[in-house]
């Protein structure tokens, strides 16, 4: 259902995610992100490309952290977000609570910006 | 077009239901961006119907019908036997307070009442019945 992989270029965590994210598959995007915060990234990417769809479930385990990322001073960007995955996103007003960029090269770039 | 499926509320198969769902609509001329909202609120329902009303027990079953009407509203009924769980009696949470609590619940419903057009409660056969409405087009 959903694959999350892990790689670390440049003192940057990029987490992709692959397939879809609902109710029961959400918890493994949770542990993902507290496990690169427990390891110490303060500047996390995640690639979107191949998000097929999410459900609340996912979108809460982003919100859930923003609060938490914001007294830590971790950056948090996303990116490669598909037209109806974003649009999920914008119906609850989400889109505006957290980063998202088009492609990997700007992501890249914002986190390194935000993170200064 | 009509098309009816009952599965076990086991989160596990919310995927085959997003799928069925997906099947349904094809070839009716209903955009990806909207085919996924569908899809979204429906997930949504059945999720909630699953862990509030049933507790995620695989041996309990809801019923998910889809009208595909030539002209008018699309109609999604969800069918089960239990407590019910009304959405249009939950109040939704402020978004500023979920962020704040760190809570990762409670955005399904704001969903669905902003992707469907409508929602009813109705009782058939001594069952729950959840029609929901969205217009095409």
């Amino acid at each position: 259902m959903v694959h999350i992989k892990r790689l670390q270029e440049e003192g940057i965590d990029c987490i992709a995610i692959i397939g879809e994210i609902d109710a029961s598959s959400s918890i493994e995007l949770d542990l993902t992100i507290a496990k690169s915060v427990g390891e110490g990234f303060r500047k996390i990417v995640v690639d979107c490309t191949a998000l097929e769809y999410i459900s609340s479930a996912g979108l809460g385990v982003f919100m859930s952290y923003i609060e938490e990322f914001k007294d830590k001073n971790i950056a948090m960007v996303l990116f490669g977000l598909k037209e109806k995955v974003i649009n999920t996103f914008t119906i609850l007003g989400l889109a505006d609570l957290l980063h998202i960029c088009e492609n990997k090269t700007e992501a890249k770039k914002l986190v390194n910006e935000l993170s200064l | 077009m009509n098309y009816r499926y009952k599965i076990g509320c086991s989160l596990n198969n919310l995927k085959s239901i997003r799928d069925f769902i997906r099947t349904s609509l094809k070839g009716h001329g209903i955009s990806d961006v909207v085919m996924n909202e569908i899809v979204l609120a429906l997930d949504e329902m059945c999720s909630n119907l699953m862990i509030h009303s049933h507790h995620c027990n695989p041996e309990h079953q809801l019923e998910l019908h889809i009208r595909i009407p030539q002209k008018g509203d699309l109609v999604f009924e969800i069918i089960d036997e239990s407590n019910l769980f009304d959405i249009t009696k939950f109040e939704e949470p402020d978004l500023g307070n979920l962020i704040h609590e760190k809570r990762k619940g409670g955005l399904g419903v704001r969903l669905v009442k902003k992707i469907m057009d409508s929602i009813e409660y109705l009782s058939k056969d001594g069952k729950n019945v959840c029609r929901l409405k969205k217009k095409i087009g």
